[in-house]
C-alpha cells in the first residue's frame, strides 16, 4: 500500500509545469510579492531584455523596509529612500501591478500585508524578495524567498526553475507553560536544530502546541524558519485557518467558500504522509528564551547562563569566541539583568494585533524605565488603525513607549530607526547579526514582545513571568 | 538570450573564515538603498573590513597579497539570513568568479548559480589545507573544473561537489533561467487554469 503525502508534496505537485533539462522543476508561482529593495533591479532587468510582467493580476508590492516611521510626509528626507519609493511606484504603475499604498492607508510590512488581506491562502505557492516570505506558510502554503535575478523570472513568467526539498516534520506536544509564547518556541527549535540544521528541508510544524496557536502566533513561528535554515516552513490549514480568512479583501467570497475549504482540506497532510525526517519536542520544556550572540541559535532560557566555550565542537568555537567578543557577554554570566538601552516591539515576526494587545495588557500602569527609549511600530497602516480603535496607543503612550508609524523599522538597517554605537537592544524581531539594528557595533537581543515589554520596564532583561505577576 | 556554458575558472584564491557568515556581514543593509546592483562591489564586508573609525580590520579583501583573487574560499554555512541577491552581486563586483566552502544556505546558493557564479562544497580538511596553501602562497594559481568536480591548487587535486542540476546549468549555459522558463508557455497557461484560486473557485 502506498504512504499518503505531505502538504509540501501536494502543493509542490499540483503547481508543477515542467520538470526542466537541469532536473529542478519550472513551478508556477500562484502569489508573487514585491517591495522597495529587491524589485527596481528585476524591473531594470525586465526592460534590459525587453520583457514584459506576465500575470500582473499575480503580483502585489507594498513599500516597508525604507518607510520612516516617524516623518512619512513626502519627498522622503533621504533621497535614495524617494528614489526607491518612486521606482516602486512607477514600476507598479507601468506594469499593472496593484501596490498597497500609503497614501490610502493600505501599507504594511509585505508579510502583514498578504495575509491581511486575505491573498495568502493554503494550497498556494507563494514566493517574494524577501527571506522571511516563510511566514506566508502559516497557512498551508509553500511560501519561499528568492532573489532578485528570481524575482525578475516570476514577473516575466510567474514561474521559477525550484529543486524539491525534503520534508522535516517538527511535533511540538503538549502545552506552553505561562509566559512562553510562539516566538519562544521558534527560538527554541533553532536553538536545538541550529542555524543550518534546515538547509535542503521545509519545516512542517506540528502538534498540539501549534494546533492550539492562533493564525498569528503561527505566522510568528513559520516566519523564522528561514533563521533555523529551512527556506520553507509551514502549518496544515484547520479551522482557524479558515476562520481568519473569511471576509478578508482577496479571501473568496461566501458563495466561493466552501468550496475553497474542500479543496484547502485537499491538500493537508495525509495522515500516512511520509517525512524524510521527524522530530519531536515538548512544549513544557520550552522556557521565555533570550539570544545572547550573533546568529538566532545562540540562545538560552531566561533563567540560564552564557554557555561554556567547551561546551561547543572545536569547528563551532570560532564564532562563539566572536560572539563574546562582539556582545561583551563571557562564558558562564547570566542573561538575567543585562542592561540594555533600546526596546523593539514589531517586524513581520511580532507586529501584529495579538502581539500589541498582549503587550497592552501587560504594560498598563506600568512605566518604560528612564534610560531606555522603547518603539512600538506596528506592522501595517490598518494594524495601527485597529489598535488605536482599541485605545492601545494610550495605553503604550502613557507607559512611556513611542508609537510609531506602519513599517519595518529597527529590524534592519534602511530606515531612519537606528541603534547608535554599540546600544544593546531587547528586540521582537528576527535576526541578532553583527550590525544588523544599524550600528556596525550595535548588539540585539532577540525574544518575546512581553519580554522586550519587561526589558523596557525594568531596564534590563527580566523575567517576563515575574515582572508581569501580578 | 541564453546565457554562457561555464567550465572551469581559474586564477587565484581569497579565503575568509568563519562559519555562518551572513548576508548582513556580506553586504551591510545600509548598501541596499540602491536601485542598481552597480556600486556595490566596494562595500563588501564593509564592516568586517573597517571599524568606526575607518580603520582597517586587516580583513582578507584589504589583504594586497589576495589582490585581483577570483575564488573565494569559505567555511560553514556561508551566506545565511536574508534573500538578498546584492550579497552576490557585491561580491562579484568585487571580483569573484566562483565560491568554494563547507557549506551554502539555500537561497545565497540560489542566487549564485542564477548569476552563474558556481558554489562548490569541499570537505572541511580539504577547506583547511587549501586555505591554509593560499595563505602561505597566495599567487599560487588555482582552476575550478565545473565538468570534472576538481579543484586544482598548484598541481595538487581536491575533489569538490555541486548537485548534478546546478552543474548541468552552468556547463550547459542555462543557468540563467528566464529564456528556459519562457518556453513553456502553453504548460503554464495549462497550470494556472487548473488551480481553483487562479482560474475561479
Amino acid at each position: 500500500m502506498s504512504s499518503g503525502k505531505s502538504l509540501y508534496e501536494k502543493v509542490f505537485d499540483k503547481h508543477v509545469v515542467k520538470k526542466l533539462p537541469s532536473g529542478q522543476y519550472q513551478l508556477f508561482i500562484g502569489l508573487h510579492l514585491i517591495h522597495e529593495v529587491t524589485s527596481p533591479q528585476a524591473f531594470g532587468m525586465l526592460r534590459d531584455q525587453k520583457l514584459k510582467v506576465r500575470f500582473p493580476e499575480r503580483t502585489f508590492a507594498t513599500p516597508d523596509h525604507i518607510v520612516p516611521t516617524s516623518d512619512q510626509s513626502r519627498p522622503f528626507k533621504d533621497a535614495m529612500s524617494e528614489e526607491m519609493m518612486c521606482h516602486l511606484e512607477n514600476n507598479c504603475a507601468e506594469n499593472d501591478i496593484k501596490l498597497f499604498d500609503m497614501k490610502k492607508g493600505e501599507q504594511g510590512v509585505v508579510h502583514i500585508i498578504g495575509p491581511e488581506n486575505g491573498l495568502t491562502q493554503p494550497g498556494m505557492v507563494i514566493s517574494c524578495g524577501d527571506s522571511h516570505t516563510s511566514t506566508h506558510g502559516a497557512f498551508g502554503s509553500i511560501a519561499f524567498g528568492i532573489g532578485t535575478s528570481q524575482v525578475r523570472d516570476v514577473l516575466a513568467t510567474q514561474t521559477l526553475a525550484m529543486a524539491k526539498l525534503k520534508v522535516r516534520k517538527i511535533e511540538i506536544n503538549g502545552s506552553l507553560n505561562p509566559g512562553v509564547y510562539a516566538k519562544d518556541v521558534i527560538l527554541y527549535i533553532i536553538n536545538q536544530l541550529g542555524v543550518n540544521g534546515g538547509v535542503g528541508y521545509a519545516y512542517e510544524f506540528s502538534g498540539d502546541v501549534i494546533t492550539n496557536m492562533s493564525m498569528e502566533e503561527r505566522m510568528t513561528v513559520c516566519n523564522m524558519s528561514i533563521e533555523g535554515g529551512a527556506r520553507v516552513g509551514y502549518i496544515n490549514p484547520d479551522e482557524k485557518t479558515f476562520d481568519y480568512l473569511k471576509g478578508k479583501l482577496y479571501s473568496p467570497t461566501s458563495e466561493e467558500f466552501d468550496k475553497a475549504k474542500e479543496f484547502w482540506q485537499s491538500i493537508s497532510s495525509d495522515e500516512d504522509a511520509e517525512y524524510n525526517d521527524v522530530i519531536v519536542f515538548q512544549g513544557d520544556a520550552i522556557e521565555p528564551m533570550v539570544t545572547w550572540g550573533i546568529t538566532p541559535a545562540q540562545s538560552i532560557g531566561i533563567k540560564g547562563s552564557i554557555p561554556a566555550l567547551d561546551s561547543f565542537n572545536d569547528d563551532e568555537r570560532p564564532l562563539i569566541k566572536e560572539a563574546f567578543e562582539y556582545m561583551g557577554f563571557d562564558e558562564g554570566q547570566e542573561i538575567e539583568s543585562t542592561k540594555v538601552d533600546v526596546c523593539f516591539i514589531g517586524s513581520c515576526t511580532n507586529g501584529r494585533l495579538s502581539d500589541f494587545k498582549e503587550v497592552a495588557r501587560l504594560v498598563k500602569g506600568r512605566h518604560v524605565a528612564d534610560h531606555v527609549q522603547a518603539l512600538i511600530v506596528p506592522g501595517s497602516q490598518k494594524i495601527k488603525v485597529e489598535a488605536e480603535k482599541l485605545g492601545l496607543d494610550k495605553i503604550f503612550i502613557e507607559a512611556g513607549f513611542e508609537w510609531r508609524e506602519a513599517g519595518c523599522s529597527m529590524c534592519l538597517a534602511m530606515n531612519p530607526d537606528k541603534l547608535k554605537g554599540n546600544q544593546v537592544s531587547a528586540s521582537s524581531s528576527n535576526r541578532n547579526f553583527k550590525g544588523r539594528q544599524g550600528s556596525p557595533t550595535g548588539r540585539t537581543l532577540l525574544m518575546s514582545p512581553a519580554m522586550v515589554a519587561a526589558a523596557a520596564i525594568c531596564g534590563g532583561v527580566a523575567d517576563c513571568r515575574e515582572v508581569f505577576a501580578n | 538570450m541564453s546565457s554562457v556554458e561555464i567550465k572551469k575558472i581559474s586564477g587565484k584564491g581569497i579565503p575568509v573564515k568563519g562559519n555562518d557568515i551572513d548576508t548582513d556581514r556580506i553586504i551591510p543593509a545600509r548598501f541596499l538603498k540602491c536601485v542598481t546592483f552597480e556600486s556595490l562591489g566596494p562595500e563588501s564586508f564593509k564592516d568586517d573590513r573597517f571599524d568606526q573609525e575607518g580603520n582597517s580590520k586587516n580583513h582578507s579583501f584589504d589583504n594586497p597579497n589576495y589582490k585581483d583573487a577570483n575564488i573565494l574560499f569559505v567555511n560553514k554555512n556561508f551566506g545565511c539570513g536574508s534573500s538578498r541577491e546584492h550579497a552576490p552581486q557585491a561580491l562579484n563586483r568585487w571580483g569573484i568568479k566562483t565560491i568554494v566552502g563547507e557549506s551554502f544556505a539555500e537561497i545565497f546558493f540560489g542566487n549564485c548559480v542564477a548569476m552563474g557564479i558556481p558554489c562548490f562544497t569541499v570537505e572541511k580538511k580539504v577547506i583547511d589545507e587549501i586555505m591554509l596553501l593560499i595563505e602561505g602562497s597566495p599567487s599560487v594559481s588555482i582552476s575550478v573544473d565545473i565538468e570534472n568536480l576538481k579543484i586544482n591548487v598548484d598541481g595538487k587535486e581536491f575533489d569538490a561537489n555541486i548537485p548534478d542540476g546546478p552543474q548541468g546549468q552552468l556547463l550547459n549555459g542555462s543557468w540563467d533561467a528566464t529564456s528556459q522558463l519562457l518556453e513553456n508557455e502553453k504548460e503554464v497557461k495549462d497550470v494556472a487554469s487548473s488551480l481553483p484560486y487562479v482560474s475561479g473557485w
